[in-house]
């Protein structure tokens, strides 16, 4: 089964090679990987698409958990969640055919974002399944290039937070720099 | 006063409390040298990278605390990535700071640069690139703190030359807080998963306790202690798990495994309840995973969650520090032994119809004699640390381990060559107590050119070569399941004069070809001040028994004909 699984990972660097590294020293499989800052910029949030039994998505969520720079994992398929991918599409189109792309594009409510005599370009964004469902529509027409960023993804209610990054000495530091302004 | 980066590391090593040092110098480690030179810190001078992690392993294994190499950039950096692997597979803390090229050569394929962090990711718990010297302090304090806390484990410290000269105030941080790092003593819901635990073991017919190598790390041999005492539930351990209990107690099965006793096999395999404490359900240990234990249900208590039902499902985790698991529980179950008259007395019978026993081989010395005259004339107490082969193996079977921290070995790795090295740090670590050596003959040569540490340093490890011209347990494993094609296993002819070899260290090399000869060399190790290495000349086709071969449930057991 298709898990998502979300990470609040330190944005240190190196820490994709070691999320990367255990999945791939511990034969787990990603089927997409995205990775971005999060509204505080010392945190990232990995949104990780993975397959695997009960088990195997135990294990790996453990393993996550383990990793050093690892601050929270949250697997979020059994949740109410929101997950939407972009993907960038260019397909060949001329005169004929224009017109029937046209119309898949607006049924899926996607943008031509550029357009040439030779093709359009294509962004949607939205869950997987409508995602797939555009791509096989538009797989009969001249698919040249199709770049997809993995789906990133949160649960509707409650939010993945990291704790303050000095834990409960906040206000130790405050009153060092106010001893210090003085 | 501004300090310089080397200077700072080690004054933080010295707050740290480190006492030796194992490495050696080269390039860009220089600073961080010549700031150790003035040092109280003790600089012991390996041979080799891989020499000075095992022997901060051995040094961390002994005594608790946790042992630190330094070493330089490149190919020495790369030579300590054995000695981390065989560390981070039995939850050995060590510190090992590595030099690195200047940060601005950093990806440049600069002289002896190598992407050490990169390396050894997967073989320690963490690791660190120092990129600012106002972090050192800090960096150096995570590190201790990571290494040592939760499931301990080893972590690397990579350390560029420009930094080590960079120059800053020196501050060392009063606590440490990695909100990404916040290692559980004891899970939320504990008390809850240890009254259930109680309650089945209060249910059980045919309870075993299975102990690993955790128990050891977390100081419960007291509490383990109490509860088979308590209870009268039989105990078996694992290799990493030799020493937290007498094996010479009634309660003792020894070890289990693929080298176990038939009783520990033949126990777990019947057992209703099997309290699984501070172990892994390693495969050495469970045999075919599917076959495991087929009617017990399982307790395991762990301090890492990811350890759980990551091969065997556990029916009561119990996410918690060993030590206070098992007290609690004590605390449970007192004056309410599960009624288990039958199984102790079946436990007896299989006890007594297949007692450890070792092939007689004449006029020739069985390895397996050789240890056990070394466990008696040390009574027992001695710190015992091996290589890996058949010689490991019968250490665990016939020493007679009975108290923790005595059994030192590369359970999980399997590190050949990790004997004699580890050795050395553990007589460092323990100078007062004896520290024996048991080898054999391929392992010894990978990394006995620390012969030269031990000599210098005066280190008085007694070493024991188990020679008998093979690979011995690739040999074994030949003979048995490949038609006796000893293919590659045959070194005798290949071995030097080991008399001559330690003798040329200015070692005391004492050579033992006949059984009568074995004991009055033992003796003369024991009593001799220096390092001693004694090459006994063993039988040479003996095989380690009982054996359960790989796939193969634990009860099905192969012996000697």
């Amino acid at each position: 089964m298709q898990h998502t699984i979300s990470v609040l990972v330190e944005n240190h660097f190196g820490v994709l090679a070691r999320v990367a590294g255990l999945f791939s020293a511990r034969g787990f499989n990603i089927d997409s990987l995205a990775v971005g800052e999060t509204q505080d910029p010392e945190v990232s949030r990995m949104t990780v698409i993975a397959k695997g039994d009960d088990r195997v998505v135990e294990q790996i969520m453990k393993q996550l958990n383990k990793l050093v720079d690892v601050i929270r994992v949250e697997d979020l398929t059994a949740k109410d969640m929101i997950a939407r991918e972009l993907v960038l599409i260019k397909v060949g189109a001329n005169a004929t055919n224009r017109n029937d792309i046209m119309h898949i594009i607006n049924t899926f409510r996607a943008k031509i974002v550029d357009a040439s005599s030779e093709s359009l370009t294509i962004e949607v964004t939205g869950n997987e399944g409508k995602i797939d469902a555009m791509l096989e529509l538009l797989r009969p027409f001249d698919l040249k290039e199709v770049v997809r960023t993995g789906q990133v993804a949160m649960a509707r209610r409650g939010e993945l937070k990291a704790p303050s990054k000095c834990g409960g000495k906040v206000a130790v530091s405050k009153k060092v720099t106010k001893s210090k302004r003085k | 006063m501004k300090l310089t980066g080397a200077e700072i590391l080690i004054k933080c090593l010295e707050k740290e409390g480190v006492e030796h040092i194992f490495g050696l110098p080269g390039g860009v480690i220089l600073p961080t040298y010549d700031v150790l030179y003035d040092s109280k810190i003790k600089l012991i001078l390996t041979k080799h990278e891989q020499g000075a992690t095992h022997m901060a392993d051995g040094y961390t294994r002994a005594t608790g605390r946790p042992g630190v190499c330094l070493v330089t950039s490149g190919p020495a950096a790369t030579n300590t990535v054995t000695g981390l692997a065989t560390a981070y597979m039995d939850s050995v803390p060590l510190v090992c700071i590595t030099g690195q090229v200047t940060t601005n050569a950093i990806g440049s394929d600069a002289f002896q640069e190598v992407d050490i962090v990169g390396i050894t990711r997967p073989v320690t718990k963490h690791n660190f690139l120092i990129k600012d010297v106002r972090d050192i302090a800090r960096i150096v304090r995570e590190a201790f703190y990571i290494a040592t806390t939760g499931k301990p484990g080893p972590v690397l410290i990579d350390f560029p030359v420009d930094i080590s000269r960079a120059k800053t105030e020196f501050v060392w941080p009063k606590d440490v807080f990695i909100r990404s790092y916040q290692p559980q003593v004891e899970c939320p819901g504990v008390e809850e998963q240890i009254l259930k635990a109680a309650g089945l073991i209060r249910g059980s017919k045919r309870p075993v306790l299975y102990v690993g190598g955790g128990a050891i790390i977390s100081g419960a041999g007291k509490e383990i202690r109490e509860f088979v005492e308590k209870t009268g539930i039989p105990i078996t351990t694992t290799i990493l798990g030799l020493g937290i209990f007498p094996e010479t107690h009634e309660s003792s099965l020894r070890m289990l495994g693929m080298h176990g006793t038939h009783f520990a096999n033949y126990a777990v395999q019947n057992s209703d309840v099997l309290i699984g404490v501070g172990a892994r359900f390693d495969d050495r240990v469970t045999g075919n995973v599917a076959k495991f234990a087929p009617h017990a249900k399982i307790i395991h208590i762990d301090i890492d969650p990811s350890s759980i039902s990551k091969t065997v499902r556990a029916n009561v985790p119990v996410v918690s520090d060993v030590k206070k698991a098992v007290a609690k529980l004590n605390g449970l179950i007192s004056d309410k032994r599960p009624d288990m008259k039958e199984w102790l007395t079946q436990i007896a019978v299989w006890k007594q119809k297949h007692p450890m026993k070792y092939e007689n081989v004449g006029q020739k010395i069985h390895p397996a004699y050789v240890i056990e005259r070394i466990g008696e004339l040390t009574k027992h107490q001695a710190i015992v640390v091996t290589g890996v082969g058949q010689h490991q193996m019968w250490t665990a079977q016939w020493y007679q381990f009975n108290r923790p921290r005595t059994m030192l070995t590369s359970g999980g790795l399997g590190t050949m060559g990790y004997g004699f090295p580890a050795a050395i740090g553990a007589q460092l670590g323990k100078p007062e107590e004896t520290v024996v050596c048991i080898e054999g003959d391929g392992s010894f040569q990978m990394t006995m050119t620390e012969l030269a540490t031990a000599a210098y340093n005066k280190v008085p490890v007694k070493a024991f070569i188990l020679d008998n011209g093979y690979y011995g347990m690739v040999r074994q494993w030949q003979q048995l399941f490949y038609k006796g094609r000893y293919s590659g296993s045959v070194i005798g002819p290949t071995n030097p004069d080991f008399v001559k070899l330690v003798g040329a260290y200015g070692i005391l090399a004492l050579k033992v070809r006949q059984k009568k000869d074995v004991i009055p060399a033992i003796k003369k190790a024991l009593a001799h001040k220096g390092p001693v290495v004694v090459q006994c000349l063993v039988s040479r086709e003996a095989n380690v028994y009982p054996m359960v071969a790989a796939g193969n449930a634990l009860d099905q057991i192969m012996d000697m004909a």
